[in-house]
């Protein structure tokens, strides 16, 4: 069988992704009709930065989605006689297969790995910016609101952190050793826990003066929350839904140790801001606990430069994590993450640099993506 | 002013005795110890002569009796050897009496022992390795710097234009990219076969004894290109700012040239912010130190670091944690400092 040409491999590759273009066709098309109605979402269709940006994530999110449907191999079996062969490359003993992307050191496909990494990132980028920001909100509200010692208190500790080298933490903190000591355990336990006692207040300040209704949603979320947690943080959940492995623990942890005390200081900032705002003093004469006026009149009002905080945390994260993988910390050496992949092609680069590239420009696009969505947010969030 | 000085250097001690401590704390893990006697002895140690080195070496005191020794504050421990009898301590070096040894030898006295991995003394590694990395970062900076203000006075000038635009969307495109991406990048456009430019080295071994145009342009420009797309657009922000300010306006009325305005009155104070964003980029280059210069095998600080970590070499752990730790603080405070005297504004009492 002959090698495909350029044209041929573009083809292949965009034929690949039909899944994907689909995706992204239905849900511009009704953000677009329906924009009227979506708030802050549908005026960023008004930003051509911001639909270039939304455009890049949707791709990922959507190829993540699909990945099985769009690989065209296994991620992780080795085909002999593919070991670092060309893009475009014939399947040796399989009709009219072909290695896209070429094949890697191991033999396996290059382009199947890059669209099987997609779903590692984007498993772990998210959720572990969204814990940080609970742990950010939930501290960083009462730091900026009551002052005093509090602040000193959690301001101390956020730049204790701060102070910490990203990269010595991570050297430190991801390593398979410190897992028999239990330190991730109990940074999980810790971390794992502002969720639950966020929703908790959350309610609390909101339903007092509707038992009933408060009773289910405390009830729920201790149930909910609860079963999570065992399993999250302790992996003792009786149902073994949420189960996650020590590995990604580990990694999950140390993002969120390292992402919240940032997030800290931006929500004590605001609140700091918003505190003297004229709607907060009617709340509070209105006789509104402190917890009320915390997450139901500051917090709403600080969402625009937390939720263009969130986009850009969420790249950040990205390539904290490519760090990691970079450096082999914390992830299986079969993983297709990207940062790992890109640090297995780099030591052939000079020869064959086609298993590292595809890699890199996938974090690139992601991470670019999430930059330019986060700023077409803050320019229509500006406009207010 | 002095109060602020002193109250805020009170807190930079505190911040270091606590990191420090966190660092001794996470490289003494059991684990760490346990691999560590086996590499100081033998990999076929039993555990119970695992745990009798460990006790016979000082490894078996409380953690912080042992940080106080490490750090020089608590006298080096003493012991005789219940079988031989032979005393031995911290502070006695080979050939020399228990009597004549200092009572404290720590890193306040300038003792940090000796490394693992290189087999020397880890106060002249760690010198050495700083001297490659210092000068990656000097080249850095003279590359970041100026090259980031341009960008952003020139996009922030004039906001909204098209020159403001391609130069915000330049700098986005540099912050999305991190050093292990440009680096791969770079090195497959400038160095690899399959392109043919090979106008640069792929490694940066040379240029830690003689830094060339050659093998030392691609560590450098991967490592600036990352820091220069965040300052840039710090200084956009603020030149925007300044620009809309009621004194250029009424500099340009007076019938001031444009760029007069820009160089004489917008300038001064639109470099304010970009100041302190460019002082604490260095803790920041930390990460894209040891990236950098894992990826082009430069031998500094950065490559020292995962050394240390891969051959539990916890003595040179240390050592390159408390540097790096130091050096956090330190552009930290001259940031603060450095800020309250460039901004008349903000009077800290």
């Amino acid at each position: 069988m002959e090698r495909l040409t350029g044209l041929e491999i573009t083809t292949r590759i965009l034929q690949q992704f039909t899944p994907v273009w689909i995706g992204l066709a239905v849900i511009l098309l009704l953000s677009v009709l329906l924009r009227k109605r979506l708030g802050l979402y549908g005026r960023l269709f008004s930003s051509p930065i911001g639909v270039a940006g939304l455009i890049l994530v949707l791709f990922w999110v959507l190829t993540a989605i699909f990945a099985d449907m769009i690989v065209t191999a296994d991620h992780l079996s080795q085909v002999s006689g593919m070991k670092n062969k060309l893009p475009g490359w014939p399947v040796r003993g399989a009709e009219g297969e072909f290695y896209l992307l070429g094949g890697d050191n191991l033999a396996r496909d290059v382009f199947s790995r890059m669209v099987m990494g997609s779903r590692v990132v984007l498993a772990i980028a998210p959720a572990a910016t969204l814990f940080a920001f609970m742990v950010g909100i939930t501290l960083g509200l009462p730091a900026g609101f009551y002052g005093g010692r509090l602040d000193t208190g959690l301001s101390f500790l956020a730049n204790l952190v701060l102070a910490f080298p990203v990269i010595l933490l991570f050297f430190l903190l991801v390593t398979p050793e410190i897992r028999a000591t239990g330190v991730p355990l109990v940074l999980s336990g810790v971390l794992f826990l502002f969720p639950i006692i966020f929703f908790l207040l959350l309610f609390t300040s909101r339903f007092r003066e509707r038992p009933g209704l408060l009773a289910v949603l405390v009830l729920a979320t201790l149930i909910l929350g609860g079963w999570a947690y065992s399993g999250l943080a302790f992996n003792a959940d009786p149902l073994n839904v949420f189960y996650m492995d020590p590995n990604l623990l580990n990694i999950f942890v140390s993002v969120v140790f390292v992402n919240s005390p940032t997030v800290f200081r931006i929500v004590r900032g605001l609140t700091i801001d918003i505190k003297t705002r004229d709607y907060v003093a009617a709340a509070q004469t209105r006789g509104e606990r402190p917890w009320y006026v915390m997450l139901w009149e500051v917090l709403p009002n600080a969402r625009g430069p937390l939720i263009v905080d969130f986009c850009l945390r969420i790249g950040y994260t990205t390539i904290l994590l490519g760090t990691l993988g970079f450096f082999g910390l914390g992830v299986t050496p079969e993983s297709p993450d990207w940062g790992l992949t890109i640090n297995e092609g780099r030591k052939l680069l000079q020869v064959y640099p086609h298993p590292a590239l595809p890699p890199t420009f996938a974090l690139m696009s992601l991470v670019l993506g999430l930059n330019l969505l986060a700023d077409g947010l803050r320019e229509e969030s500006l406009k207010d | 002013m002095i109060t602020f000085l002193i109250r805020r250097s009170g807190v930079m001690l505190l911040t270091a005795f606590c990191l420090t401590f966190i660092v001794f704390f996470l490289t003494n893990l059991e684990p760490n110890l346990e691999k560590l006697t086996k590499s100081e002895g033998n990999m076929r140690m039993t555990d119970t002569e695992v745990q009798s080195w460990l006790e016979n070496n000082g490894y078996r005191q409380p953690l912080i009796k042992r940080y106080g020794e490490w750090l020089g504050i608590a006298p080096g421990w003493t012991r005789t050897h219940p079988e031989t009898g032979k005393a031995t301590g911290r502070c006695v070096k080979a050939g020399t009496a228990i009597a004549d040894a200092p009572r404290f030898c720590g890193l306040l006295q300038g003792e940090w022992g000796k490394s693992l991995v290189f087999k020397a003394d880890i106060s002249g590694i760690v010198a050495e390795k700083l001297g490659h990395t210092g000068k990656l970062m000097l080249a850095v900076m003279l590359v970041m710097v100026p090259a980031a203000l341009i960008i952003g006075v020139i996009a922030g000038m004039r906001e909204g234009t098209k020159t403001d635009r391609s130069l915000s969307a330049f700098s986005i495109l540099t912050t999305s990219t991190p050093e292990y991406v440009t680096g791969v990048i770079f090195i497959v456009i400038f160095s690899s076969k399959l392109v043919g430019l090979r106008w640069f080295k792929g490694t940066a071994t040379t240029a830690m004894e003689n830094a060339t145009f050659e093998n030392f342009t691609l560590p450098v420009v991967t490592l600036a290109l990352y820091g220069v797309g965040y300052i840039a657009r710090m200084t956009r922000a603020s030149m925007a700012e300044v620009m809309t300010e009621q004194y250029i306006r009424t500099a340009r009325l007076k019938g001031m040239s444009f760029g007069g305005v820009v160089v004489k009155h917008a300038l001064r104070n639109a470099l304010i912010a970009p100041f302190t964003v460019i002082i604490l980029q260095i803790p920041w280059l930390l990460t894209g130190v040891v990236i950098v210069e894992t990826l082009f095998n430069y031998k500094g600080f950065g490559w020292t670091l995962v050394q240390a970590v891969g051959n539990n070499d916890i003595e040179l752990l240390l050592a390159v944690s408390v540097v790096a730790v130091f050096v956090v603080l330190v552009t930290q405070l001259i940031s603060d400092i450095g800020y309250m005297f460039l901004n008349p504004r903000i009077r800290v009492n």
